[in-house]
């Protein structure tokens, strides 16, 4: 996996509006490569700390750190 | 002693025969469990308003797992505090749930000091679910977990799900393959897809070791591995005689002692595809046409057992209620002989997920994937070759929807140029 495929996911989640992707959105920033090897870069990010995951407890989604701080979102709820 | 909210309704479910969840909790809250106390008034409230009142998702989990813990939260915090933040854990449970009472102790130990204290024995995946905490218990109980108990999370959200088995080879002499060594091979080697998701949503493999299918796999998982025989049923028909004469019981007892068994009307007449006689002193199985749905073998025990020459069938695709309705498993390997390491399983398992990951949208089921898709590029991509058994009624249904690149010499097909000849 190369330093330019991990860019290229995180840039392509910085341009979306959402704040949550699937994995497959993920993929569509490097559409040049089977999905087996994108989750392997994907998990790097993840790893790194550079994505979170976010799950509703069915589907799993991926989200940038700064969008997503336990913290905040415990204290939403209160 | 008083709790700190009245439950008038959830006092209703005390009542009657059977055990109750409320009375476990109460017994709980009355120990001092705030947790419990402020869960029974929230489950009032919801009974009460006919609403629920929980959230479900978030950011919250173990390092390095995208599973196994799914946030839940309280959207009345400011009347129930203690339930604000009430986080699941998945658990793994060991191969067909043996464990011994002394790891139950401490895993419920473990639970009280971590968490509500709260279980449910078990989730539909198998899993220990381990019901309420808050963050900052997560990583402590998980450390604890794995590196003292050997136990690890389960699977959530789009991951593959906890792999489940029945009793097997254990406990059932019906078993035809070793479900508790392929759940443990299969959760081990599907480690990383257990752990970290991948898939456009959840995946679940079961195995039950019978065509009775005492864990539902038909039913419940995205890939079934049923177990099966391609001989013949063994006949014993001394044992066959002796339950025509009464000297065995059938159902092996199930309907407790009686003397008025009638093979034609409980055995013969009952075979889905007729393929049973009974002359009055031999019993034939024409077993071309038997379908092993073991009806005869469950009231004929002694009688009859499955054949030596055994594997699984292998169907993909069942599922719950969520876009298409509830599905059934489809047939796509009739035989396989499931001998570990289970090599040509999981040739044809990696396969299939590479295709679904490929071609699958986001929140769509295999199921659902090859209904959309057809069952024919389902086949084609795996590499199986369509057969009469993975027909759902092949003695039935006429209709064959061929391949134009399977027949020699093809069609082409020019739906434009149709609908001018057809304009009406």
């Amino acid at each position: 996996m190369s330093e330019d495929e991990k860019q290229r996911i995180l840039d392509y989640v910085k341009q979306q509006k959402k704040s949550k992707l699937y994995f497959n959105d993920l993929c569509k920033a490097v559409p040049e490569i089977k999905m087996m090897a994108a989750k392997k870069v994907v998990n790097e990010l993840v790893n790194e700390g550079k994505l979170k995951y976010w799950s509703s407890g069915s589907t799993t989604m991926y989200m940038l750190p700064s969008e997503g701080d336990v913290e905040k979102e415990e204290k939403g709820m209160n | 002693m008083a709790l700190k909210h009245a439950t008038p309704m959830l006092d209703e479910l005390e009542k009657g025969p059977w055990p109750s969840f409320v009375s476990d909790v109460k017994r709980m809250a009355a120990k001092g469990n705030k947790m419990c106390e402020d869960w029974l008034g929230l489950m009032e409230l919801s009974f009460k308003e006919k609403e629920g009142h929980w959230k479900h998702g978030g950011i919250v989990g173990v390092f390095g797992y995208g599973g196994g813990v799914i946030g839940r939260y309280c959207d009345r915090p400011d009347l129930f505090p203690n339930v604000a933040h009430f986080h699941t854990m998945r658990v793994n449970q060991p191969c067909s749930k043996y464990y011994s009472t002394g790891i139950l102790r401490k895993l419920c130990d473990l639970w009280e000091a971590h968490g509500s204290g709260l279980t449910n024995m078990h989730g539909s995946t198998g899993d220990i679910v381990l019901l309420g905490t808050t963050t900052d218990h997560l990583e402590p109980l998980f450390y604890e977990l794995t590196h003292e108990f050997k136990m690890d999370l389960g699977g959530s959200g789009s991951n593959l799900r906890t792999p489940e088995g029945c009793l097997g080879m254990s406990r059932c002499e019906w078993s035809c393959i070793n479900t508790q060594d392929i759940i443990y091979d299969l959760t081990q080697e599907y480690q990383d897809a257990l752990h970290r998701p991948m898939f456009p949503y959840k995946f679940k493999f079961k195995s039950s070791g019978c065509p009775m299918d005492c864990v539902a796999s038909i039913a419940r998982s995205d890939c079934s591995i049923i177990g099966t025989w391609r001989d013949a049923i063994r006949i014993d028909q001394e044992a066959v005689k002796a339950y025509v004469g009464g000297e065995l019981v059938p159902h092996a007892g199930a309907d407790g002692p009686r003397k008025d068994f009638d093979i034609k009307a409980e055995v013969i007449d009952l075979c889905p595809t007729k393929c049973m006689e009974y002359d009055g002193k031999t019993l034939k199985i024409h077993t071309s046409d038997c379908v092993r749905c073991m009806h005869c073998i469950r009231v004929l025990p002694r009688a009859l057992r499955p054949g030596l020459d055994r594997g699984a069938t292998i169907l993909v695709g069942a599922k719950a209620p969520i876009l298409e309705g509830a599905q059934l498993g489809s047939v796509v390997i009739p035989f396989i002989k499931m001998e570990s390491p289970y090599t040509e399983f999981k040739g044809f398992v990696e396969k299939m997920w590479d295709w679904w990951m490929e071609e699958g949208k986001n929140r769509e089921r295999i199921g659902e994937t090859i209904q959309r898709l057809t069952l024919r590029e389902f086949l084609k991509v795996v590499e199986l070759e369509p057969d009469p058994r993975m027909v759902n009624t092949p003695r039935f249904n006429p209709y064959i929807f061929y391949d134009p690149a399977a027949v020699p010499g093809g069609w082409e097909h020019d739906a434009a140029a149709f609908r001018q000849r057809h304009q009406a």
